[in-house]
């Protein structure tokens, strides 16, 4: 079947064959027989992506609370980076493409996993990103939404990575999540160098202190009991690995920009 | 050494070579690179060959199979930066120095954190070839660690769904997205400003997923670097 498929893979795009080809593997483990499906648009093939891979049965409660903890996160990030980009004046012209991206990946990972959740989706929160009126200019001052853009996306990076373990029981889930997971950190390095400051996390500091609950912990130098800043320094061996947060921990950071 | 060694199956042998015949060219093609024949018919794959029979390294089954996986990877990393810094292309400015060097400490951290975590379980020191690196060439140098780092991305991604332990499966994870955040630089030191670092030849439009690969898929691309054969049969595959 490889050998039929692979001429009519030949010239269509990227997306659309990974997407494919993941369906393909939704559908081998969902024990069904992929040859009798034709290659159709990507939003069809992501849909029955979704059905075979995920909604086989009723999710595990775990596994659902997992998928609406990281809802409601892409919820708060998408609507975030839309009203960024509408705000016009915000962000400078040359930044502009960098947003419009990070915007539309949060846009993509809000459908997929609505997508997997169906009916089990969790409406979308009603949010204040002035947190109260402690960002009161996030949507009028560059250096503001920035910053708030660097905190949502290393919140982003120790969400996923917190609960990862919560997955392993689902291997085709908890491969999404990973691949979402690595969009964020790829976002938050972006970010962070238009900030000035490295792509990776040194040390648990920020410049930015009322975003500090978001880097704590991320000083951390232990691995598995092992000491990893005698191999080449402590700074190194500090960025060397992203830390992760617990749900309370994300929840009580994103809580603040979530009204009801 | 040689005596701790597994007798080498000829029939696995044959399909080795194969593969390594092949892997070089993969890559190429994956990376999107363009050489002549000759370039693809120097270095390992070499009738003469820098991998004499018995130099095969099998990296075991279950997580710790998966670990020496990631360990592979590292060393492969770690030594591509580390002859990065040494010999800097021309016009390395010192911010590119800054980060290169961030890089390569990350991934040395990485390779030795590894090896100590895998203890008398680890694979021996693997050694590399890098004749299709120009390393006096930005363009040559940051492409490969384009390639590199994305071909990590994907390597955890694909293999963390194959890690049975949840402490392990953490630990990759806290080393996945520091090679996502390499790969975001990197793609933006080559294309600054631009919607690359995380660009739809990565991260799929529809879905917003980054790559995730198969264990064949990455040691294929990887493979045409190192000199030594690798023995990935007994990896876990779900």
């Amino acid at each position: 079947m490889t050998d039929t498929l692979t001429p009519i893979m030949d010239g269509i795009d990227q997306d659309l064959l990974e997407t494919t080809v993941s369906r393909r593997d939704a559908l081998r483990k969902a024990g069904k027989h992929a040859a009798g499906f034709a290659i159709a648009s990507a939003p069809l093939a992501l849909g029955l992506m979704a059905k075979n891979a995920f909604a086989q049965g009723s999710l595990p409660q775990q596994i659902k609370d997992v998928l609406n903890f990281a809802l409601t996160l892409e919820y708060l990030e998408d609507e975030f980076y839309k009203a960024g980009n509408a705000a016009s004046g915000l962000i400078p012209g040359a930044d502009q493409v960098v947003y419009q991206q990070i915007g539309k990946h949060e846009t993509a990972h809000v459908a997929l996993l609505k997508s997997v959740l169906g009916a089990d989706a969790v409406a979308k929160p009603t949010f204040d990103f002035t947190a109260g009126g402690a960002f009161a200019d996030v949507f009028t001052n560059y250096a503001t939404f920035s910053a708030l853009a660097q905190g949502f996306e290393d919140t982003g990076v120790r969400a996923y990575k917190g609960q990862a373990g919560n997955l392993i029981s689902d291997n085709a889930i908890l491969k999404t999540a990973l691949q979402i997971h690595s969009v964020e950190a790829r976002h938050a390095s972006q970010v962070r160098r238009m900030r000035g400051q490295k792509g990776w996390i040194t040390g648990s500091s920020t410049d930015v202190s009322a975003l500090a609950a978001t880097y704590a912990g991320e000083g951390n130098t232990t691995q598995g009991g092992v000491n990893t800043a005698a191999f080449v320094n402590a700074n190194a061996a500090s960025e060397a690995f992203d830390e992760p947060l617990t749900k309370e921990a994300v929840l009580a950071i994103a809580g603040q920009f979530i009204m009801s | 050494m040689p005596d701790l060694v597994p007798p080498m199956n000829s029939e696995l042998g044959f399909l080795d070579k194969l593969s390594r015949a092949t892997s070089r060219r993969t890559f190429l093609q994956w990376a999107g690179v363009t050489v002549g024949v000759a370039a693809i018919g120097c270095g390992k794959d070499d009738p003469t060959g820098h991998t004499p029979p018995g130099n095969d390294f099998d990296l075991g089954s279950g997580d710790v199979g998966v670990l020496n996986y990631a360990y592979a990877l590292e060393q492969l990393e770690a030594a591509f930066y580390i002859k990065v810094i040494a010999e800097k292309y021309n016009g390395m400015t010192p911010a590119e120095e800054t980060v290169l060097t961030d890089i390569r400490d990350h991934e040395v951290t990485h390779r030795d954190f590894l090896k100590a975590a895998l203890g008398s379980n680890a694979i021996g020191t693997l050694t590399f070839d890098f004749a299709s690196v120009t390393f006096s060439s930005r363009a040559s140098v940051l492409g490969t660690a384009k390639t590199f780092e994305d071909l990590g991305v994907s390597a955890y991604n694909g293999a963390g769904p194959l890690i049975v332990d949840a402490n392990y499966l953490l630990l990759a994870g806290k080393i996945v997205s520091v090679e996502a955040r390499h790969a975001s630089a990197i793609r933006d030191m080559l294309n600054p400003g631009s919607m690359d670092f995380a660009g739809d030849d990565v991260v799929a439009v529809s879905t917003g997923l980054d790559q995730a690969n198969m264990t064949s898929t990455v040691l294929a691309a990887a493979g045409g670097f190192i000199n030594e054969t690798i023995i990935a049969s007994s990896l876990p595959t779900s």
